[in-house]
């Protein structure tokens, strides 16, 4: 992480600058040491470990033993893996596709700075209090066919097989998604609605613009680079959606809502096939980086801040 | 072998709590909960440690047995730590691949007592049970089955023996006037009459899909006898597709088409004893179920045992079937195995408390006191001391189930090796939603025969 200090004698003045830069961070970089520190031993070494098991045959008992490529062609040739990739990428669009346009709204709504909307604010926190097994399991209870709350109300629309049929299942996972994570979203859009300087709302009433015109023209356009950091979080994190679809529906009904990470679970754990989990692992991380790397590009290759850049 | 599989064995734990205080309960409690006895680890040099479930009444029972052993040995203290059924399967697989296992190794046996044996993680106490052989004698002998690998005996079974049973509602068939089913055909004929009547035939809890299994279990025996799954487990080639086998799965799916199955079962889960819940509040007839259940409806139910509502059967023969009507599934017994990774004064400590404190009459009694039948002969002469009446009948029903089964086969999730059992539950869930037909299935697990 230090910069070379090894530097020659006698610069011209630029480097000179440049170096005085360096000599500055240079304690701020040995800062960055224990985090570095435990990202690689807890990031880093992981990933490779995981990196070596998926070339291994192992039950997570007993011996580990080579396996070549063995694990990566049945897994890639595994005829459900298809349907668990589009589970997964399904998911994360519709999720996204539900999140994005509420959290835009409510988080542009609670930038507001009046009272009643600091209250509304609290409501809207909640979720992200609870725990994503809690949520689930409330979730389960209620939708419940034969005891839930349809049931309960004796309201007929309610009363659905709402985890038992493939795609409702499917837009109740969504659904629960959207409603735990929401509020997350809508806190990084409200700062951001906040950093918008009112001078420019300011003149844009002045030009005549209405509440909608000003949200279109210049809310939106100056939450660009919120947008892609809220929709990274949300696209990478959907692929590790774990412990409430465990919760709520197990991947089920058949194999409705087995997403990756559901899958490499089952098959490291509940199979004891950790070298076949582990190419999942593998196929995550490295799915998860593509996104994470597309993303950044469509934030584009300006480098200019957003406020001057608008 | 997963999780939710267990949820099964946590409903040994659960029996006595409300369904969902005891679902909230089984959630919130998931840390390890260390209660060393008064003395503590001060003996560990000689002691043993050992590791076990949470839920009651096997918690309190569990617990005894260790106070006993270490009021009567002080010098070798038993040191135990208690943990929540899911936590449990997690911890303890990591705990003994990396080495820091407990002395003795609860569990279920079969498949996954065998993925110790392969990694050399347990001790081979054959030649142990030859020394006491009256210990052994006193056991069910069906009971040995789940506890044996390639001929030689690796675990000690103990506790309860928990047949599957079929568990009907005395008033429904009353409000249909139909007669509880005395065949597969029965049943099928059954499942019309409590449509019509607005009463749902079974009650599943299918998302947990081990409970689907249970069904299959017993069509596979009922209609092939119990070579054919006898042919999966010693893992002859393309057992599955069996035309015995094949049928089975047939007729299985016809009783789903035929909606003999309550709406919506693919998402209730037995965690959640909803599926219990079905059976005594009369929206559904007839539930396949553990024996274990039978202390929550009890407790949960209001008069529905205590009123005499609740009949039990073992599950009906198919017509022109070759399996033996006495035959049952379930679980023959729990198992404690000892750590091969022990120091030889651990394992003494440990041989000594299997041999002195875990069907010691003391424990045989606790266990019948809570509805349980004990895995020891000498369970039966403790049923003439139970003096509540549904308590007796149910309990002289379990002991002769098990002890008269011609063949007393073990879930097969527990026997299959964890790799094959996580592809059944999979695929039985499938084969439930209608997803997939019965050659697929059969194929599907024809691949994984032997892995």
């Amino acid at each position: 992480m230090t910069v070379p200090s090894a530097a020659p004698p006698v610069l011209p003045a630029r480097a000179r600058k440049a170096l005085s830069g360096v000599g500055r961070s240079g304690p701020v970089a040995w800062m960055a040491i224990p985090a570095l520190a435990i990202f690689v031993v807890f990031g880093i070494v992981p990933l490779f470990g995981v990196l070596f098991l998926s070339f291994t045959r192992w039950d997570g008992l007993g011996a580990i033993d080579p396996a070549g490529f063995a694990n990566w062609r049945s897994v890639l040739s595994d005829p459900a893996l298809p349907h668990t990739v589009w589970v997964t990428f399904e998911i994360m669009i519709l999720s996204w596709a539900v999140q994005t346009p509420l959290s835009l709204l409510i988080g542009t709504f609670l930038a507001g700075r009046q009272r009643y909307r600091g209250f509304l604010a609290v409501l809207f926190f909640i979720p992200l209090l609870l725990s994503s097994a809690a949520i689930a399991i409330t979730y389960k209870a209620l939708l419940d066919p034969n005891f839930g709350l349809g049931a309960g109300l004796k309201v007929g629309l309610l009363t659905q097989d709402w985890l038992g049929r493939e795609n409702l299942a499917l837009g109740v996972v969504v659904f629960v998604v959207s409603w735990q994570f929401i509020p997350f979203h809508s806190l990084i859009y409200q700062g951001g609605v906040r950093q918008i300087p009112t001078s420019m709302y300011e003149a844009a009433s002045i030009d005549g613009a209405g509440r909608i015109r000003q949200f279109f023209s210049i809310t939106l356009p100056q939450l660009k680079y919120t947008i892609i950091t809220s929709s990274t979080l949300m696209v990478v994190g959907s692929l590790t959606f774990f412990d409430l679809i465990f919760v709520l529906t197990a991947g089920g009904p058949g194999d409705a809502t087995r997403v990756l990470a559901l899958d490499m679970y089952k098959r490291g754990f509940q199979a004891n096939l950790m070298g076949p989990a582990s190419v999942i692992a593998v196929l995550l991380v490295l799915i998860g980086l593509a996104l994470a790397l597309l993303l950044r590009r469509l934030g584009g290759s300006t480098t200019a801040s957003q406020q001057e850049g608008a | 072998m997963d999780p939710i599989t267990t949820s099964r064995r946590s409903f040994l734990g659960l029996v006595g709590g409300g369904a969902l205080a005891a679902g909230l309960a089984a959630c919130g409690t998931s840390g390890p909960q260390s209660s060393g006895s008064s003395t503590g680890g001060a003996a560990a040099g000689s002691g043993a440690s050992y590791w076990f479930l949470t839920g009651q009444p096997q918690q309190a029972i569990r617990e005894a047995q260790v106070k006993r052993f270490n009021d009567a040995n002080p010098g070798t203290q038993i040191k135990h730590t208690e943990f929540q059924n899911d936590a449990f399967k997690q911890k303890i697989k990591t705990a003994i691949g990396a080495g820091q296992g407990p002395t003795l190794i609860w569990g279920w046996g079969g498949g996954g007592l065998k993925s110790y044996v392969d990694a050399g993680q347990v001790e081979d106490l054959t030649s142990w049970f030859g020394e006491n052989a009256e210990l052994k004698d006193s056991i069910f002998p069906s009971a040995f089955g789940a506890a044996t690998v390639g001929g030689k005996i690796y675990a000690m079974p103990v506790e309860t023996t928990t047949p599957i049973v079929l568990f009907y509602d005395k008033r429904s068939f009353e409000k249909v006037g139909a007669e509880p089913p005395k065949s597969w055909g029965d049943i099928m004929d059954l499942v019309p009459k409590f449509n019509d009547a607005g009463i749902a035939p079974f009650s599943l809890g299918g998302q947990s899909r081990w409970t689907s299994m249970m069904w299959l279990e017993f069509l596979f025996d009922r209609i092939g006898g119990a070579e054919v799954f006898q042919n999966i487990f010693d893992g002859k080639p393309n057992s599955w597709s069996d035309p015995s086998a094949l049928k089975a799965l047939e007729e299985m799916q016809k009783l789903i088409k035929a909606n003999g199955f309550i709406k919506g079962f693919s998402s209730i889960t037995a965690d959640s004893n909803a599926d219990q819940a079905l059976l005594f509040t009369g929206k559904a007839a007839m539930m396949l179920h553990g024996a274990w259940t039978y202390g929550n409806m009890k407790a949960s139910g209001g008069d529905f045992v205590t009123g005499g509502h609740l009949g039990y059967m073992n599950f009906p023969p198919v017509d022109g079937g070759k399996g033996d009507p006495s035959d049952t599934v379930g679980n023959p017994g729990q198992y404690l195995s000892i750590s091969s990774k022990a120091s030889q004064g651990e394992k003494d400590t440990a041989k000594k408390f299997l041999a002195n404190n875990t069907l010691d009459d003391a424990s045989v009694e606790a266990w019948v006191k809570s509805g349980n039948i004990p895995v020891v002969k000498s369970a039966k002469d403790k049923l003439s001391t139970v003096t509540d009446k549904s308590d007796s009948e149910w309990l002289n029903f379990v002991y002769d189930t098990s002890a008269n089964a011609k063949n007393f086969a073990q879930s097969w999730d527990q026997a299959l090796s964890p790799t094959q059992a996580e592809t059944l539950l999979d695929n039985i869930a499938k084969l439930f939603q209608l997803s997939i037909s019965p050659q697929q299935f059969a194929d599907s697990m024809n691949a994984v025969i032997g892995k």
